[in-house]
């Protein structure tokens, strides 16, 4: 018990006094999940105003189908993404494979579902007669959008919190994809596995509360969001 | 002239359903047209056609002379010239100067022009002060001036309404009915109301249009919608309660003797002996008198009372006199007539109180 104490003691120490190898994984884990998430949104809010505002054949088994990927399992993702990247793959000349670019390709696919998912349900949300006043108004198909996301603001945020939040906590896809390579594709989530592996719970522990703190932050965050507003989680 | 709006044999299918028929009809640029017409009839749906929300199953939409029915950019272009004000208006989460200066920033006016584009329209519906207020925290009568002031503020060349004041109390309806009136008077900006209030169509349009089940049998002024209905279904939505069917039995000049039902009525008509007829008279028009000689009016005829209605200050009352005659008289009279079931009465009308239009 003393020494799960100390090694609790030591990480907290490590955290404190900023240790370059933490700090580093920490920073790593954060823009390749941002990035992702930023990819997502742009590739989410024009193609989920899309998918809402449209009638087309199919759309609720599309809605149906992007619902069961919301927890679609990493490690396919992951070994979808690799085989894609590796050598003998299709993209294998554009040598991405354990590198984090590769794994940023890897987070923005887990969450695209996740993500359009809850923007179509935010836009579903928002009433119907917005989009014909803004279209009555004068505004073309992009103004109309834009003002409808407007609407749906803090729905929306909600979802790329929740989208930032599934990426900086998934293993899977990171550890095959990066391959966990120490200084350069090492993540949170993979660190930790690697320094348990290794005996070092101290370096474990130091990122475990790390990541724990940004879930909390995450969290706190959809919390405060969607107390501003109910709105309809997803559309019927 | 063009006129700003003409369409040609629009017609509207939902789910199987008939909305509108063939309709036809044009807006001159400075025209006041109000539609009228029961609920259901259409109204809404034949805005939301004009205003291009949707397209039509069938027919054309020439906004400006252009063919604006299908094609998306000639529909952007003639939509950024026109303005809806719905029933229950729809205001944007913002404030209410931003709502009001939404439709300039679609036209990708500048910043200065916008600012000062609003605030004037703002103080024409006297809101300068609500300008920093969450639109959605409007009273129902100020997000309607709010909703004016939008769609004013770009200057549009045809304004549709669609029963602008039904959701609004009598002191909001008239501050809106002076803006509408204004605008009118301006006359800068055709104006396309629907509405089920006839009287409200009088007041601030110049034109009348009846739109009965999907189309339109007839558009003019207020006195020809009212008085001289062109067919028995306009007739009937005007509150013209009495339809008779007859037959032109003599003829001098423009006086002619119409025989209904056994009865001879003298009326005005161009129509020719022998023609097959409908008389109307408004209830109105009729007088009630328990004696003969105290009316000077041609057409005098001896009844029984069949029903007395009393409605408040009027009082309806249906007689027989050979032919079912429904009018009005205030309920004092009634009172003083000593009216009852059964009892015998005299209705008289003029000649020229009577609207005449061929059987068909």
């Amino acid at each position: 018990m003393s020494d799960l104490w100390n090694a609790f003691e030591e990480a907290i120490h490590l955290i404190v006094s900023l240790d370059p190898d933490v700090m580093g994984i920490a920073w790593r884990s954060l823009w390749i999940a941002a990035t992702s998430t930023a990819i997502c949104v742009v590739i989410c809010l024009p193609l989920g105003s899309l998918i809402n505002f449209n009638k087309f054949r199919g759309k609720h088994l599309l809605l149906s189908l992007l619902q069961t990927l919301f927890s679609m399992p990493t490690v396919t993702v992951g070994l979808f993404v690799y085989v894609m990247v590796s050598h003998s793959g299709p993209l294998g000349m554009l040598d991405l494979v354990f590198t984090p670019e590769a794994m940023v390709i890897g987070q923005t696919l887990l969450i695209i579902p996740m993500m359009l998912g809850l923007v179509i349900s935010a836009f579903s949300g928002v009433d119907k007669a917005i989009m014909e006043t803004a279209t009555s108004l004068g505004a073309n198909r992009s103004q109309a959008y834009i003002i409808n996301i407007k609407e749906a603001k803090f729905p929306m945020m909600t979802a790329v919190a929740m989208a930032f939040g599934r990426a900086i906590s998934e293993v899977g896809a990171s550890m095959i994809i990066g391959g966990n390579i120490k200084g350069f594709t090492m993540t949170l989530t993979t660190g930790i596995s690697q320094y348990v592996s290794m005996g070092m719970i101290e370096k474990a522990f130091a990122l475990g509360i790390i990541l724990i703190f940004m879930a909390l932050l995450i969290n706190i965050a959809i919390y405060l969001l969607q107390k501003q507003r109910n709105y309809v989680w997803f559309p019927s | 002239m063009v006129p700003i709006i003409e369409t040609k044999n629009l017609s509207q299918i939902y789910e199987g359903r008939q909305i509108l028929k063939d309709v036809n009809f044009s807006l001159e640029k400075d025209d006041a047209l109000a539609l009228i017409g029961p609920n259901g009839a259409g109204k809404t749906t034949l805005l939301r056609l004009l205003d291009l929300l949707e397209k039509p199953s069938s027919g054309q939409i020439y906004f400006d002379a252009v063919d604006v029915t299908r094609s998306g950019k000639s529909r952007l272009r003639a939509r950024r010239r026109m303005a809806f004000i719905h029933q229950k208006p729809i205001m944007f989460k913002m404030n209410a100067f931003n709502n009001v200066a939404c439709g300039l920033k679609f036209r990708r006016e500048d910043k200065k022009n916008v600012r000062n584009k609003v605030e004037q329209v703002l103080e024409l519906v006297d809101m300068n002060d609500y300008r920093k207020r969450d639109a959605r925290t409007l009273s129902g009568g100020e997000m309607q001036r709010i909703a004016i002031a939008r769609a004013l503020v770009t200057n549009p060349a045809v304004l549709f309404l669609d029963e602008p004041t039904a959701n609004l109390d009598p002191a909001s309806v008239s501050k809106v009915e002076e803006i509408l009136a204004r605008i009118m008077r301006e006359g800068k900006t055709a104006i396309l109301m629907v509405t089920h209030d006839m009287a409200q169509g009088q007041r601030i349009a110049r034109k009348i249009g009846v739109l009965i089940n999907g189309d339109i049998p007839q558009i003019g002024s207020p006195s020809d919608i009212f008085f001289a209905p062109t067919s028995t279904r306009v007739a009937e939505f005007v509150g013209v309660e009495n339809i008779l069917p007859g037959t032109v039995a003599g003829k001098e000049h423009e006086l002619a003797i119409i025989n209904v039902n056994g009865v001879n009525i003298q009326a005005i008509t161009d129509l020719a002996q022998g023609e097959n007829v409908h008389v109307m008279i408004r209830p109105e028009d009729i007088t009630f008198t328990k004696t003969r000689d105290s009316s000077s009016a041609r057409n005098v005829f001896e009844g029984r009372i069949n029903k007395i209605i009393p409605l408040g200050p009027l009082t309806r009352i249906e007689i027989d006199c050979g032919m079912p005659l429904l009018g009005v008289i205030t309920t004092r009279s009634a009172s003083e007539l000593e009216l009852t079931i059964s009892s015998k009465l005299f209705a008289s009308f003029k000649a020229t109180a009577i609207h005449v239009i061929k059987r068909v």
